[in-house]
């Protein structure tokens, strides 16, 4: 049985309209900022560096001014190429996450992933350990975000299930065990440290380099796609444990293989661009109210949506203060914690309790 | 056919299934009945093939249990279990569709749709497809749940309290059912605690005390004033009509 006319349709419109206003706030961030281009000078900069001939002449497309290509190529995409990816990661490994614990709530900031992703991050800044290159950093995130995810999914479940409270006090004692370890971190660091790890702490797209948004870019649509050949299993997933296994799914290894994927995907945005908190929970839980619960759709639709959030709020935390940065994870967490309580207590309301 | 050899299974180092011997012929609907903690449920799960037994061993089909991979059981057995909680608001018709997993990317694949409608008209859901199954009350629950284990169309049937939410005519209607899925050629078993339901609809009863199988038989040889007044520590009264035990306590 395939889906109902009605939600089919409304996801042909959901991916349209993510579609276009994807593609409206690239432009609009390509366009913005202290160096002003105009939309023009985009489109033909892009086109330029493309392999799409010119159909109207002979000659290549008309060249622009090479400071605001400059801008353009060496600052301002390599930004919203890491924002997208960045966005697809974080939503994806929330919707992976709720999932796996059958629980809508769970997200990677709020259970802890992020801190354990950072501290890993911080560690290696500290400690200016650099055993695998300058990728040091991502993989100590990454084994960070590992330890951390782990860590929460042995203590806080029971019986095939994750109570939310549970869930949440889990949460609260790996980020306080983060949250010292950083600061702990902090203390011991030098001036220069100190702000990077600040700068992680808070979260920022700034500087972002060419290979460091492709790296993200690859493993964010690696992930996805792994996560949507797997949302099958997903949907059969919430059935419960018992009932899953009955069905036929290896549920140990679904879970082991989903767990290292929210680790990566969570690890790898954290390792660039700092923790930016509740993108996983905010985005899917929209998609889930838009499109219903089915994780193909979902997982697809959240990939998109994450990006498209965080190439906004991207723009906005450039925009907002004149001649000022405001930290991007500063921007999510001060919409996803309203966000973040509104869903709490609705589902209290509709468990009677905080089951 | 399933089969239990002297299986034994263990939790927490006390033995709450003591070598029980149990053979359950294709076509046979058999209830298994006892009092509260006589290990009904651990050893349904031990038939199902999910718990692995201690001691003994248990046959599918005619072959053992752990040779039988996760999706090989599901396409022998489906399991109704007691806890049908979903953790995101699926449709009834989605969580039905989800019984047919196993016969993904089989010729079987294409019965799917006639395999879901006999589902749902079985379990009288089908007016319920278009709601979301969080909405539903419990019994409604348990039925979209009984459908959907139909749906995945085994040869073997294993229902864990199937009647625990359900009215009185629900009730009725379920063990109708796994008389039929029995008459289908099918291997059922149900766990049940309504011993006179059990009395009614089964064609053996298997009565378990404390781990251990105290009596396996036709409702009339096991459902007895005696061996039930003893096992459950209650007296009752045992009248029988057209041949079915009525258990009733005496008070």
């Amino acid at each position: 049985m395939s889906a109902p006319a009605h939600l089919a349709r409304r996801r042909t419109l959901v991916g349209l309209a993510l579609a276009v206003l994807l593609v409206l706030a690239t432009l609009v961030s390509a366009v913005v900022g202290q160096f002003g281009v105009s939309v023009q000078d985009v489109v033909l900069s892009v086109l330029r560096h493309s392999w799409i001939p010119n159909p109207w002449f002979a000659n290549p497309w008309p060249e622009i001014d090479p400071t605001a290509d400059a801008a353009l190529w060496v600052i301002r995409f390599p930004r919203i190429v890491m924002a997208m990816a960045v966005g697809a990661a974080l939503a994806v490994a929330g919707a992976v996450m709720q999932a796996v614990f059958g629980n809508p709530l769970a997200e990677p900031g709020v259970v802890g992933v992020s801190s354990g992703a950072a501290l890993g991050a911080a560690l290696a800044i500290v400690t200016g350990l650099l055993a695998f290159g300058e990728w040091t950093i991502a993989l100590l995130a990454f084994a960070g975000g590992l330890g951390a995810t782990l860590l929460v999914y042995g203590v806080s479940r029971a019986n095939g299930r994750t109570e939310v409270v549970t869930l949440l006090l889990t949460g609260i004692a790996v980020n306080a065990f983060g949250g010292a370890g950083l600061a702990f971190l902090l203390f011991m660091a030098g001036t220069a440290s100190r702000e990077q790890i600040v700068f992680w702490q808070l979260g920022s797209l700034s500087g972002s380099l060419w290979r460091e948004s492709l790296l993200v870019l690859v493993v964010a649509a690696i992930g996805a796609v792994v996560a949507i050949a797997l949302g099958r299993r997903y949907d059969i997933l919430s059935l419960g444990e018992r009932n899953a296994r009955h069905l036929g799914i290896d549920v140990e290894r679904l879970r082991f293989w989903s767990i290292v994927l929210v680790a990566l995907l969570t690890g790898v945005a954290v390792a660039f661009v700092g923790i930016i908190a509740f993108v996983g929970l905010v985005v899917p839980h929209l998609m889930r109210m838009i499109l219903g619960p089915s994780h193909r759709a979902l997982l697809t639709a959240s990939a998109f949506g994450g990006s498209l959030l965080i190439v906004v709020a991207d723009l906005l935390s450039r925009t907002l203060v004149a001649g000022a940065e405001l930290p991007i994870g500063l921007l999510t967490s001060l919409i996803g914690g309203p966000f973040f309580f509104v869903l709490l207590w609705r589902q209290r309301r509709a468990s009677g309790g905080w089951a | 056919m399933i089969r239990a050899e002297r299986v034994t299974v263990e939790l927490g180092g006390r033995a709450v299934v003591h070598e029980v011997e149990l053979a359950v012929a294709t076509g046979e609907l058999l209830a298994l009945v006892g009092p509260n903690g006589a290990g009904k449920s651990t050893l349904l799960s031990a038939l199902s093939g999910e718990r692995r037994p201690d001691a003994g061993r248990v046959l599918i089909g005619d072959r053992p249990a752990d040779e039988l991979g996760a999706l090989e059981l599901a396409r022998i057995r489906s399991v109704l279990t007691q806890d049908n909680a979903v953790s995101f608001p699926f449709r009834v018709a989605e969580v039905v569709e989800m019984g047919r997993s196993p016969w993904a990317r089989t010729p079987a694949q294409d019965a799917d749709d006639d395999a879901i409608r006999a589902a749902l008209e079985r379990a009288d859901v089908a007016h319920l497809v278009e709601r979301r199954f969080t909405e539903l009350s419990g019994g409604e629950r348990a039925r979209v749940s009984l459908a959907r284990v139909l749906a995945q169309e085994t040869p073997i049937v294993l229902l864990d309290e199937p009647t625990a939410a359900l009215d009185l005519r629900h009730q009725e209607d379920v063990l109708r059912i796994a008389r039929g899925l029995a008459a289908e050629g099918r291997t059922v078993v149900v766990v049940l605690h309504d011993l006179s339901l059990a009395a009614a609809y089964a064609d053996r009863v298997a009565l378990l005390e404390d781990g251990r199988l105290r009596a396996l038989g036709t409702p009339v040889e096991v459902l007895t004033e005696p061996l039930i007044s003893e096992v459950y520590r209650l007296p009752v009264e045992v009248l029988v009509r057209d041949g079915r035990p009525l258990v009733i306590p005496r008070r």
